[in-house]
């Protein structure tokens, strides 16, 4: 590579805009420039000067800060479309047939064309993840393209800078001082700007004042806190790195917890309360009448002894008793337990008499417990009632069968055989919810409905996202660096002083002109420099004829 | 008087302070002939921000006595959050103001602030009742944060558009021009959108349909506008009401279609008529105005705002509401799409940052960048809230 030798006798890396030691200009455009680029501070990037090998072409690529923005904002294109209609996993059908009925049934042809064409999946589709990716590479490689150069031109500046170097930055000045002793100027200088907190360093007749170098380090630290956070959001990749299943669990019973080897859950009570208020406006807007309070299922958690068979729920030590509320999931190492939905009122028991119909004499209750079911209910010796058939979710006959659409209680249904005294043959009954059919014409007695006994189901999920601890390191390292890159700015002024006691100064900030000018007025006060002028403000604002010259700062 | 009542006052003393700041501001800014102007001007200034702080104040009041008469923070409703937002807008100008001493920002930040309460008022404002999954401190800490981001945000837009106030010619036909014009004029929209509200509800205008909503089930609303779309399959309850024009799918809600429909109708005709009346673009009324202002320094309280706000935004918009997502669902990333609104909004912002490397993206083209940017946070506000279904969602 060749070396780019200034007149100051340096020797440059090719792609050097600005000499590293003495600032004079080596570009053609930086010398045609008026005010110089400060980007970088001028030192050769890689991407800038390496362009033969496929590696070095990939690299130039993914390093330009114009093809990163053109990477967020497909991004972010990408990311709009996915609202146009709800994602997939925010509506209630599961098959994809059944999706492609709904995507077409509820918004028509458009509806259909995005379920098509995956749009109504986005955020799981390889191109979209592709695109992530690629941002994510472009944020590493830029980082260090750019990053590393400027870490050492920062860390090698030499104080005295040239003049077509100084002259060529936004913020100048030129000239005798305005009062006093011109020996002392500099003393004056480097005195006030260590007041106001800058390092100075002096070189002969030179001076050079710094102040908050650190925060050009901020964008390097946020990127770095990024690719942290986007790398830990693919660790759920890894297995068992990431749990999510949910369950359903009925008041009074016991689950295993799926995912979670070895331990088990009770359902106490599940508690749905309400507000009492009177409805708002925006509830009636809404056709909302009540409003929930308080979603709660009080649980035991119960973990196995070391030597139990597993999946057998024996010999169980108590883990923890907790209120599983919406916002207080219970936690236990590592896994956590949410809240999620709830079915109120499922039947359990359904309660009846073996009835005479014409005299309406009982002859014993039968109670079937719809989660255990038995074979046959023993009233007396001469008396009991066989259960045949049992359809939790009765939906109707299929050539003279009775079918059940779910295996859950909503609509149940028996077949019994009823033994009486009268009838020692027995006889058969098919019993629903308001529905009786007697196949063999006329019964003496029947199975009258006398009451149901119900309760509730919680539905939990149970998370484990081992990531987490990754996931808060890159955000944190992200937002100390946003924060460094923000609030901070990198001030520095150069100011030499000539063989006749004028004075040259420069000023250059990365961020927050404003600031700098302050530090600018306190310094040229206090030593007497002659006035600074912002090369940059009569550059804008030329559209605009009958301008009055500047402005006025204060309106 | 009970603390509601005192809330909702000072609510409305605030937004006539308001009122009465933008009018002092303007008197600031104008007085530039050569008659001891600049001292006037320090004076009318002064005076306008001090109206403006008794406005905050009682804001604040506001905000504070609504807070401990729900006992919990009045961000959990379309009129509470829009009437935080205002609040932290002009929290964030008075901020600036502070940093920067220019005086001009609040000729625009005031009424867009103004414009935001106003619209906040067209909102049902009775306290309603959490559900469960609002009720945690989060809901303090994301909402208010993630709203003061929006507002530092905000004021790069008051920025840019001073900016772009002032450095277009309002007098030479050009793209940035018109789409200025576009800018003022939707403000003005939402002007019609106030007086249509406020008109119709002034009549006391109702009409009930029944319809067949998107899962074919019949249900029933209520129009407080003159149905100019009817309802998928709908029937009109009411006597002697207007019937409905056009008949809408069930997909779209044709009341909040009349709705804008009217805001529409409303804000052209004010639109037309200012225009017939002063026979300029209104462009060319407030260019005058803003004749002092530095242009370079307006570029730069622009980028600034944008500096403080985005790290705000990040934290509040996204850092929280990850943490918070995390412990009521068990996940901190739903793809739920305020969430990916939000995620938007911070990629333009950064889009916005990097762009400011490259050269030429400073002063005008980075003015109208700030005003996109604003543009999607009112669109995550309106049109997330009101008419995409989410977690967030305020409508049914």
């Amino acid at each position: 590579m060749d070396k780019i030798i200034c007149v100051c006798g340096h020797e440059n890396p090719a792609g050097t805009k600005l000499c590293g030691k003495c600032g004079r200009p080596l570009t053609e455009e930086a010398k045609q420039s008026k005010i110089v680029d400060m980007k970088y501070d001028g030192a050769a990037i890689r991407s800038k000067t390496r362009n033969k090998s496929i590696v070095d072409k990939i690299w130039n690529f993914f390093s330009s800060v114009k093809v990163g923005i053109a990477l967020i904002i497909i991004n972010l294109i990408a990311a709009s479309i996915g609202t146009i209609f709800p994602q997939e996993f925010y509506i209630s059908v599961s098959t994809e047939e059944e999706k492609a009925i709904y995507y077409e049934k509820t918004y028509g042809s458009l509806g259909k064309l995005y379920y098509e064409l995956g749009l109504s999946d986005i955020y799981s589709s390889w191109w979209f993840q592709v695109l992530v990716g690629m941002l994510a590479i472009s944020i590493i490689v830029a980082s260090i393209d750019r990053g590393i150069p400027l870490h050492r031109s920062l860390k090698n500046q030499r104080v005295k800078r040239h003049e077509s170097f100084m002259k060529r930055q936004r913020v100048i000045s030129e000239g005798p001082i305005t009062e006093g002793d011109s020996a002392k100027t500099l003393s004056l200088v480097e005195e006030k700007l260590k007041k106001l907190k800058y390092k100075v360093r002096r070189e002969g007749n030179a001076l050079l004042a710094e102040r908050g170098r650190f925060a050009r380090y901020g964008p390097y630290i946020n990127h770095v806190g990024l690719i942290i956070f986007l790398t830990a959001v693919m660790l759920r990749l890894v297995p068992g790195f990431y749990v999510d299943e949910s369950m359903w669990v009925r008041e009074g019973e016991m689950r295993a917890v799926p995912g979670m080897e070895g331990y088990f859950i009770e359902n106490e009570e599940f508690i749905l309360e309400l507000h009492d208020n009177e409805a708002t406006e925006n509830q009636e807007l809404q056709g909302v009448n009540v409003v929930a309070k308080n979603y709660q299922t009080n649980v035991k958690l119960y973990k196995q002894a070391e030597d139990a068979i597993p999946g057998k729920a024996d010999n169980l030590e108590l883990v923890k008793e907790y209120s599983i509320k919406v916002n207080h999931p219970l936690q236990h190492e590592g896994y956590s337990f949410y809240q999620m939905d709830f079915r109120l009122n499922e039947i359990k028991t359904m309660n009846f008499e073996l009835t005479n119909k014409a005299t309406g004499e009982s002859l014993g209750a039968v109670s079937v417990d719809l989660t255990n079911p038995q074979d046959e209910y023993v009233i007396d010796d001469q008396t009991k009632v066989e259960l045949l058939g049992y359809y939790p979710d009765f939906s109707g006959f299929e050539n003279g069968e009775p079918q059940t659409a779910t295996p859950t209680p909503n609509n149940p249904a028996f077949i019994f055989k009823m033994t009486t005294p009268e009838n020692p043959e027995g006889e058969v009954s098919f019993v629903a919810i308001q529905q009786t059919i007697e196949p063999n014409g006329d019964n003496e007695y029947k199975m009258a409905f006398n009451s149901v006994e119900t309760r509730n189901m919680s539905g939990l999920t149970v998370h484990k996202d081992s990531s987490i601890p990754w996931l808060a390191l890159g955000g944190a390292i992200f937002m100390i660096g946003v924060a460094i890159g923000s609030y901070w700015n990198h001030r520095r002024l150069w100011v030499e002083q000539l063989e006749d006691g004028t004075i040259r100064l420069a000023a250059h900030t990365n961020k927050n002109w404003f600031g700098m000018k302050k530090d600018l007025d306190a310094v040229t006060e206090y030593a007497h420099l002659p006035k600074y002028i912002d090369q940059s403000d009569d550059e804008k604002d030329d559209e605009d004829e009958e301008k009055e010259k500047e402005g006025d700062s204060t309106l | 008087m009970s603390l509601i009542d005192i809330s909702g006052n000072l609510l409305f003393a605030a937004f006539i302070a308001y009122l009465v700041g933008t009018l002092l501001f303007g008197g600031a800014i104008k007085s530039s002939k050569p008659d001891g102007a600049v001292t006037r001007a320090d004076k009318w200034g002064k005076l306008a921000l001090i109206v403006t702080i008794i406005g905050f104040l009682a804001h604040i009041g506001y905000f504070i006595t609504r807070w401990i008469y729900k006992g919990h923070a009045p961000v959990s409703n379309m009129f509470e959050f829009t009437t935080a937002f205002g609040m932290f807008i002009i929290a964030a100008f008075i901020l600036i103001y502070y940093m920067y001493r220019l005086t001009a920002l609040g000729l625009v930040a005031l009424p867009v602030a103004i414009l935001i309460i106003g619209y906040a008022a067209m909102f049902p404002n009775d306290v309603d009742p959490l559900v469960p999954s609002l009720q945690s401190y989060w809901l303090t800490i994301h909402v208010i944060t993630a709203a003061m981001g929006q507002s530092i945000l905000a004021i790069s837009a008051v920025a840019g558009l001073l900016y772009l106030l002032k450095s277009i010619n309002p007098k030479k036909k050009s793209k940035s021009r018109f789409w200025m014009e576009a800018v003022l004029y939707f403000g003005v929209l939402v002007v019609g959108f106030i007086l249509a509200t406020l008109i119709f509800k002034g009549f006391g205008y109702e009409a009930d349909f029944t319809f067949i909503d998107t899962k074919d089930a019949e249900a029933k609303i209520t129009y407080n506008m003159p149905a100019v779309f009817g309802m998928n399959d709908y029937t009109l309850l009411t006597d002697d009401v207007m019937e409905p024009l056009v008949e809408m799918p069930a997909v779209i809600n044709a009341k909040k279609l009349t709705t804008v429909f009217w805001a529409f109708i409303f804000g052209t005709v004010i639109y037309l008529l200012v225009r017939l009346v002063a026979r300029r673009r209104i462009l060319d009324m407030l260019h005058p105005l803003v004749q002092k202002v530095n242009l370079n320094l307006l570029d730069e309280v622009g980028y600034r705002s944008v500096l403080i706000g985005f790290p705000v935004f990040t934290l509040g918009a996204l850092v929280f509401a990850m943490i918070w997502a995390q412990e009521a669902w068990g996940r901190y990333w739903g793809w739920d799409p305020k969430e990916v609104w939000a995620l938007i909004t911070w990629l333009f912002y950064a889009a916005y940052l990097h762009l400011r490397l490259s050269k030429g993206w400073e002063g005008k083209k980075s003015a109208w960048l700030a005003v996109i940017g604003f543009a999607i946070i009112l669109f995550n506000l309106i049109v997330v809230n009101l008419v995409i279904a989410g977690l967030h969602s305020y409508a049914a």
